[in-house]
């Protein structure tokens, strides 16, 4: 029943976040929505007792990926007014679209599980129990090619993200570390041969 | 008594918000790039939730892929974004007709 009463009203938080995340007018408004959904979605995370997962959600999303996106948003000077332009236009088609897809997940989830023993979870884990643990013993062993496939796609996405936002600058006074290293002592003095000066 | 159910029926939620939110925000590509991680958090649910009910911790192992896979995309997508907002000073969708499609 407690856990019943958590989930609801943690629920319905999310709820509220991921509709923010959508009719917010100010772009940066909906990157906070956006962190208060993945924030909530990490106490029912916890409620799953995917504790490792919960945490690595708030590290890693809200710490990471949510500040590059605000980083982003803030660094862009977006003109918001144009593009609502046509929200109202698209609105009715949106919410359509929603409500269809939910009534039918809906009717599939609870026609699915009628007569079928979906009602008590597995007993709480004991006190002692790490969930890390049990995701590295399957991680390290089962997984681990998909693991160093993940590796690459990290490695991937920091050379990608490089290359595609470095740009040359023409006219910039930077130092050519092989032009310095080759240079010669011809290049820099030069010996004048000249008769002394007599008064 | 929390059952799987309520869980598929939250992110069922969840993925139709991003659903209409990609419809409503059609234009502003940013606001297209959130609703897309809030659409990869709605799968998450349905895996993290299956994962416990069925006591199997391989569904956790794919959300943990799923996380790098979108923190990748996320990276890319931002980056496509600077250098886009660069050239043409707009993120707006329909601005982007260079190509003719």
């Amino acid at each position: 029943m407690f856990e019943l009463i958590i989930f609801f009203a943690y629920a319905i938080v999310l709820v509220c976040a991921a509709v923010g995340v959508i009719v917010a007018r100010n772009p940066v408004h909906s990157v906070m929505f956006l962190v208060l959904s993945f924030v909530t979605s990490a106490v029912l995370w916890l409620l799953l007792e995917a504790e490792f997962l919960a945490m690595t959600l708030i590290l890693v999303y809200v710490g990471a990926v949510m500040v590059l996106f605000l980083f982003v948003v803030m660094m862009l000077d977006i003109d918001v007014s144009t593009m609502r332009s046509h929200f109202m236009r698209y609105a009715p088609l949106g919410v359509l679209v929603a409500a269809i897809g939910v009534a039918e997940v809906w009717s599939v989830v609870w026609l699915r599980s009628q007569g079928l023993p979906v009602g008590a979870g597995p007993e709480p884990a004991a006190a002692d129990y790490s969930n890390t643990k049990e995701l590295g013993a399957v991680l390290y062993t089962e997984h681990v090619y998909a693991f160093e496939l993940a590796s690459f796609v990290l490695l991937l996405a920091i050379i990608a993200a490089i290359v595609l936002t470095m740009r040359k600058r023409t006219g910039l006074k930077v130092q050519d570390i092989g032009k310095q290293v080759s240079v010669d002592r011809a290049d820099r003095i030069r010996i004048v041969k000249m008769k002394a000066e007599k008064d | 008594m929390v059952t799987v159910t309520h869980y598929l029926m939250l992110s069922g939620v969840l993925f139709a918000i991003s659903v209409a939110g990609i419809f409503i925000n059609r234009k502003n590509m940013i606001l297209l790039l959130m609703c897309i991680e809030l659409l990869l958090l709605a799968a998450n649910f349905n895996f993290i939730a299956f994962s416990h009910f069925l006591g199997n911790p391989d569904g956790q192992v794919f959300v943990f892929f799923i996380l790098t896979v979108a923190a990748a995309e996320a990276a890319i997508g931002l980056a496509i974004l600077v250098v886009l907002f660069r050239t043409r000073a707009s993120i707006n969708v329909e601005d982007m007709d260079s190509m003719k499609g």
